[in-house]
């Protein structure tokens, strides 16, 4: 997890592209300047950037259904909840399942978990749109590499 | 079973907390009723499910602006309401797919 660079996901554990689902892990930095601010004393994932993974890991899946031709966009949060703490150190495991594919658009389910603990989950709405820019395109082919994108499993159909 | 019109405003009603006495066959989605694009996602979403079908909105889209046709002809609940039966009659008769894009 590089919290500078918002790159909040760090693996891809399992991508199931008939099932429409992925789960991903993410390790929470041990120490990061966020921390020092939220909160003194009480360090803790900040709800938004919990959110965000959720959206990346579901980001990652749609790609995938997309064999990476478009790029999905976060437009939408609903029902986002945050069940509890996330601390430094700690290790997400987010799981996100496509809920609904319509035109130039999707929606997906979220939650992280640390361990067996559920920690947040919500609904998300992206739009999705050709990649706009050839560079935002390289960028996320070497970070699908980084990650472990399993690409051999957009081969199959 | 209520109509298609009927299905359409009572989800804009509740998608969007528009009053659902001030939404009426002739009404624009977007001119009358202010709905916007990201709004109109979730209505196309509550509309996908409500129906199985799946709105081709990028198609409709692409032939606005490409001035094939006019915002009326999708966007004024009766005109979407057509639309919408003719997307569930073709998903019925199982003539390819359902978004017709």
């Amino acid at each position: 997890m590089q919290l500078e660079y918002f790159q909040l996901i760090d693996r891809i554990v399992d991508l199931n592209i008939d099932d429409k689902t992925i789960v991903v892990e993410a390790d929470v930095p041990q120490t990061n300047t966020i921390f020092e601010g939220h909160f003194p004393g009480h360090p803790i994932m900040p709800g938004v950037l919990l959110t965000e993974a959720m959206a990346q890991s579901s980001g990652w899946l749609l790609l995938g259904l997309m064999k990476f031709e478009r790029m999905p966009f976060l437009a939408m949060i609903k029902e986002a909840k945050m069940r509890g703490f996330v601390n430094p150190g700690e290790v997400l495991t987010i799981d996100a399942k496509v809920e609904h594919e319509g035109s130039g658009f999707a929606v997906t389910s979220a939650q992280v978990r640390v361990g067996k603990e559920l920690k947040c989950n919500a609904e998300l709405t992206f739009r999705h749109i050709p990649f706009p820019h050839p560079d935002l395109r390289v960028h996320m082919d070497a970070m699908a590499k980084k990650i472990g994108f399993p690409l051999q499993a957009l081969a199959h159909d | 079973m209520s109509s298609t019109f009927e299905q359409i405003a009572n989800i804009i009603a509740e998608t969007c907390d528009i009053p659902r006495d001030t939404i009426k066959p002739e009404s624009h989605a977007i001119d009358d009723l202010g709905i916007d694009s990201l709004d109109f996602l979730d209505i196309a979403f509550a509309i996908d499910k409500a129906f199985g079908i799946k709105m081709p909105l990028e198609k409709w889209t692409q032939e606005v602006n490409d001035g094939k046709a006019t915002t009326e002809q999708y966007f004024v609940l009766k005109n979407l309401a057509d639309r919408i039966d003719e997307l569930v009659a073709a998903k019925n008769a199982g003539t390819g797919t359902a978004s017709g894009s």
